[in-house]
């Protein structure tokens, strides 16, 4: 293929990259970013993590040491195979709190700290510059594959100018689609799209090669298989040390690198998309490296112990005479390198601009200088930070000289990164990790990881001393870069692994345990780590203070610009329900306006510009006390006032039985007193008629006598009548006159059923008893109990309607109490009228066969509540039964009138 | 009166939670399963071949994968929780 050719291809691709990202940009803003919203996309972003390391760097990795390149890409795996663990909580925790990079996160967590933004910030710059220079070496390098081909006249770029082009290039198209808008939150869907477009490609590109390897030039899957054990790949086995802590690192890799972050957290859109992700990326792995070892064999047997293995993805078909198939390739190197370059260059140039860059120009110049200015600081500072990152890439690579095998930088990079895990999971899992720990766990951590891996990686006297490696650091044996504390015979990648994470995350716990978080950070850190339970994040950090809102509108402007911060307020205040531009400045609405200028300029510094509007600009331990104080006052509060509606509703019920009863009986005493009318009236009228005959004289001595006689009958029915009432009054009011004296109850019976012989008197009534259970004395009052009595057995008498009707006196004593009960053996009485037999006025629907005014039941219950015990029906007994209890011995209470009586 | 959470669930509810047990114990029997070829090549050259052992990662990450797949679709989907930080405007 004519070097020209390939050129052209390459300038196309951009161009069609370009072309890819503006079209997506503007179909987001014209209709609505709801179809580049979808979980493809999503899994499609994520892999950038498959960089120019994966795609040449594997094969050359896997040619060296085997199996050992399958660490990378397991490690991930499992990370996302058990995305229920973390992944799910970060992406939440990056949604809730408008997280825009891991170095926010970390410092949003940690009380909002500026510091531990900047250090995560120093830590990542560090550590990924390598890796960008790895990127732009891949490109240069691949570009030279097709060097030799290029034609005479054509100048051929050294690597230093292909470096350069392409780093420049980057920079553009980073700076043009990654900085169009503030909002980190904003999704770049022009850079997404394109990194998707580019994921394709790379997959496509690797599986080609991959298929033509192996059934073109091996000789299908079982030759492949049989090649690897004759290869020399088959003498190095793995290594269990390397094996476990690569695949530790590089699942801490996944999660901490700063454009994994951006991806994973910054930039999704649905948190459901991950459920798909957690299978489709690791997927996207599994093809990824399916063919690399095939590839590695071949290539070791073919291009002979000169060639470079980092690069037999493309000469390998380039040797073969496939320049179509090594233009493919190479589009794939390419389109890996550039992909991880922009995104990675998106995420520290956000670090950078908003933990380094944007507070030291609010430091040099607090005032405020009209609307938008921060905003263009901002976006002029990230603009330069791109610029900055790629440079200092481009800086390492020169002076690097791009001599080190590929794959051990990306490890160096890897364990650089995983610094921050320790703080990243314990603050998300552990209340108690605090700033103190947190920044002490990560610089203790970074500075081994530089001391044992990234220094003595420029080798010996490069940057540290023959002398040290030799004799450690001034001069102490034990602290030798790859011996540390007299660890020998490591391999040096392990080694540091395992001493700057177990130092990192000792140093972590021990300082968080030792000392006492600040209050914000107490707020924050039950935030995060409860991030699930829904529980509503009040303003809780401005409660006191009272800032203007005319102020924070100014400070808005500042950094949103003039518009977008008007349109939030005039949301904020329609939220509120007013008008205008200016809402009250609730805890709420200042909250939701830091989350706002969170995800531009980062949490600690919207929080540091909001902060002084309130006067005071620390809450203290007392204020977060008294916020959690009033919670659980407000909890107890409403938990009362359940009870309390509880208690109102029982009483409403019985309110409603009350009443419905007082209706029942307020009919029954309307239909009483007409009754009572009809009763006396009834006597009055015929006593009224014979008086007159009497008073007209002239009658027969027989007439005149039948005469008296049924008026003197007629008046004492009244008379009767009129005692009836005047007893049941004086009842109720309490005033009886109680004659207590010791009575047999066995001949009160009998006193009663002598009284009841004459009603209906036609009809023959058994009864039984239990004269030994009758055998009782009872110390009360007899008349009393025996008007009782007579009234229960007349009523029983008048009303039972058995065929053989039958009366059973049953009594029993027990414990210092006697029952009689009074049973027959009729119907009973129907059950809706149980309730009412005893009220004053209660006459049973079938009047007919009611001789009274319906007063009988009501004095007895009367007389029995007199006599201190009770008159109940008895229930589910074939007839109608009563039960008088009484105390076996009455004792009044005081006040009570008594007369004592020998006499029974 | 605060703690409203029933003690048993339907069986929906309860075949979900399971779910969710197997999506968080996935992880740790694929830690075993790719765990196994660092103690397989402890023996002087190794207990299998190379192309044995890679063979064997492939079935168990295409198995792990398959897992996660089946479990992704039964998992409870994420309640819509609070908004996205406040719409762009």
């Amino acid at each position: 293929m004519p070097f020209n050719l390939l050129v052209l291809f390459c300038v196309t691709y951009v161009l069609i990259l370009f072309a890819v990202a503006f079209l997506a940009d503007r179909a987001a803003l014209r209709r609505g970013e709801g179809f580049l919203r979808s979980p493809l996309l999503y899994t499609l972003s994520l892999s950038i993590y498959c960089t120019a390391w994966t795609f040449y760097g594997a094969v050359g990795y896997a040619a060296r040491s085997g199996l050992e390149f399958l660490t990378i890409y397991l490690g991930p795996t499992l990370v996302f195979v058990g995305w229920w663990w973390v992944l799910r909580k970060l992406v939440r925790i990056g949604r809730q709190e408008g997280v825009t990079s891991i170095a926010d996160l970390i410092s949003s967590r940690y009380g909002k700290s500026n510091g531990l933004g900047i250090l995560v910030t120093l830590i990542m710059v560090v550590a990924t510059t390598p890796y960008i220079a790895l990127q732009l070496q891949s490109v240069t390098l691949s570009f030279n594959v097709f060097a030799s081909d290029a034609p005479q006249n054509w100048a051929l770029p050294d690597r230093g100018a292909t470096a350069t082009w392409v780093a420049g290039g980057l920079a553009l198209f980073t700076i043009l689609f990654g900085t169009r808008n503030l909002d980190a939150n904003e999704r770049h869907h022009g850079i997404v799209m394109a990194i998707a477009v580019e994921a394709v490609v790379k997959l496509v590109a690797l599986l080609a090669v991959g298929i033509f390897v192996v059934w073109g030039l091996a000789g299908g899957a079982s030759a492949v298989l049989a090649q690897i054990d004759a290869s020399r790949i088959a003498e190095t086995p793995v290594q269990m040390g390397r094996w476990a802590s690569l695949i530790a690192v590089s699942g801490f890799a996944v999660l901490s690198l700063p454009r994994m972050f951006q991806v994973l957290v910054v930039e999704n859109a649905d948190e459901d998309h991950l459920a798909r992700a957690s299978w489709a990326f690791p997927a996207y792995l599994f093809l990824m490296s399916l063919f690399i070892l095939p590839i590695a064999v071949v290539g070791l047997e073919r291009m002979g112990p000169g060639a470079n293995p980092d690069l037999y993805v493309l000469t390998l078909p380039l040797s073969e005479g496939y320049g179509w198939l090594a233009m493919l390739a190479f589009l794939g190197g390419f389109s890996s390198a550039t992909s991880m370059v922009i995104v990675e260059a998106i995420a520290l140039s956000t670090m950078l601009s908003n933990h380094v860059i944007t507070p030291l120009w609010l430091k040099i110049r607090p005032r405020t200088e009209g609307a938008g200015e921060l905003r263009l600081v901002v976006l002029t500072a990230r603009r330069l930070s791109i610029a900055a990152v790629l440079s200092l890439g481009l800086a390492y690579y020169r002076l690097s000289g791009g001599s080190a095998a590929l794959a051990s930088i990306g490890l160096i990079a890897f364990t650089g990164v995983a610094q921050v895990l320790p703080a990243v999971i314990g603050g998300i899992t552990w209340r108690g990790g605090n700033k103190v720990g947190a920044a002490a766990g990560m610089s203790l951590g970074f500075a081994v990881w530089a001391f044992t891996l990234f220094l003595p990686s420029f080798g010996p006297d490069a940057v540290m001393s023959a002398q040290v490696f030799q004799q450690g650091a001034f001069g102490l044996s034990w602290l030798r870069p790859q011996a540390l504390f007299g660890t020998e015979g490591m391999d040096p990648l392990v080694h540091s692994v395992m001493w700057s994470l177990v130092l990192n995350t000792a140093a972590y716990t021990l300082g968080s345990i030792a000392t006492f978080p600040g209050p914000v950070e107490r707020v924050q850190g039950a935030a995060f780590v409860n991030v699930f339970d829904g529980e509503a994040r009040g303003g809780l950090g401005w409660s006191r203070g009272q800032p203007e809102p005319e102020a924070l509108l100014e400070m808005a402007q500042r950094i949103l610009g003039e518009e977008p911060a008007l349109a939030f307020f005039e949301a904020e205040t329609r939220l509120q329900g007013k008008a205008g531009y200016l809402p009250d400045p609730t805890p709420d609405m200042v909250a939701s306006l830091e989350r706002r200028l969170a995800g531009a300029v980062g949490a600690a510094t919207a929080h540091a510009m909001i902060a002084p509007l309130f006067g005071q600009a620390t809450v203290t331990v007392e204020d977060l006390m008294a916020v959690a104080n009033e919670t659980a006052q407000i909890m107890e509060y409403s938990a009362r006032l359940e009870a309390q509606q509880d208690q109102l509703g029982r009483t409403l019920r019985q309110l409603g039985e009350a009443n419905a009863l007082l209706t029942q009986l307020s009919e029954q005493k309307d239909a009483f007193l007409s009754q009572i009318s009809h009763e006396l009236r009834t006597p009055m009228t015929s006593i009224r008629a014979f008086s007159e005959i009497l008073a007209e004289g002239g009658l027969a001595p027989e007439m005149v006598t039948k005469s008296g006689g049924i008026i003197h009958a007629e008046a004492i029915r009244l008379t009767r009548l009129l005692d009836d009432l005047l007893d049941l009054s004086v009842l109720e009011r309490g005033a009886v006159h109680v004659t207590l004296g010791t009575v047999d109850l066995a001949a009160m019976i009998d006193r009663a059923l002598a009284a009841t012989q004459n009603v209906r008197p036609e009809r023959s009534f058994e009864v039984i008893r239990d004269w030994q259970s009758e055998a009782l004395f009872l110390h009360t009052d007899a008349d009393r109990l025996v008007q009782v009595l007579i009234n229960l057995i007349s009523n029983a008498r008048k009303y039972c309607d058995a065929a053989q009707p039958r009366l059973q006196i049953a009594v029993k004593s027990r414990a210092g109490r006697a029952t009689i009960d009074v049973i027959d053996n009729g119907t009973g009485i129907p059950k809706a009228d149980q309730s009412i037999i005893f009220e004053k006025f209660a006459r049973l629907a079938d009047e007919s066969r009611s001789g009274g005014a319906g007063l009988g039941l009501a004095i007895c219950r009367e007389v029995m509540a007199n006599l201190g015990g009770s008159i109940a029906y008895l229930p589910g007994r074939k007839g109608a039964a009563f039960r008088i209890t009484l105390p076996l011995r009455f004792v009044p209470k005081l006040g009570e009138s008594v007369a004592s009586s020998t006499v029974s | 009166m605060l703690n409203r959470t029933p003690l048993f669930l339907a069986k929906s509810g309860y075949r979900s939670r399971r779910m969710t047990d197997a999506a968080r114990l996935l992880p740790v029997v694929g830690a075993f399963l790719l765990g196994l070829p660092a103690i397989w090549a402890l023996p002087a050259g190794g207990a299998y071949s190379t192309a044995t052992v890679g063979v064997y990662i492939f079935v168990v990450w295409a198995g792990l994968i398959a897992a996660a797949a089946v479990l992704a679709r039964h998992v409870p989907k994420s309640d819509p929780g609070p908004p996205p930080p406040r719409d762009q405007i």
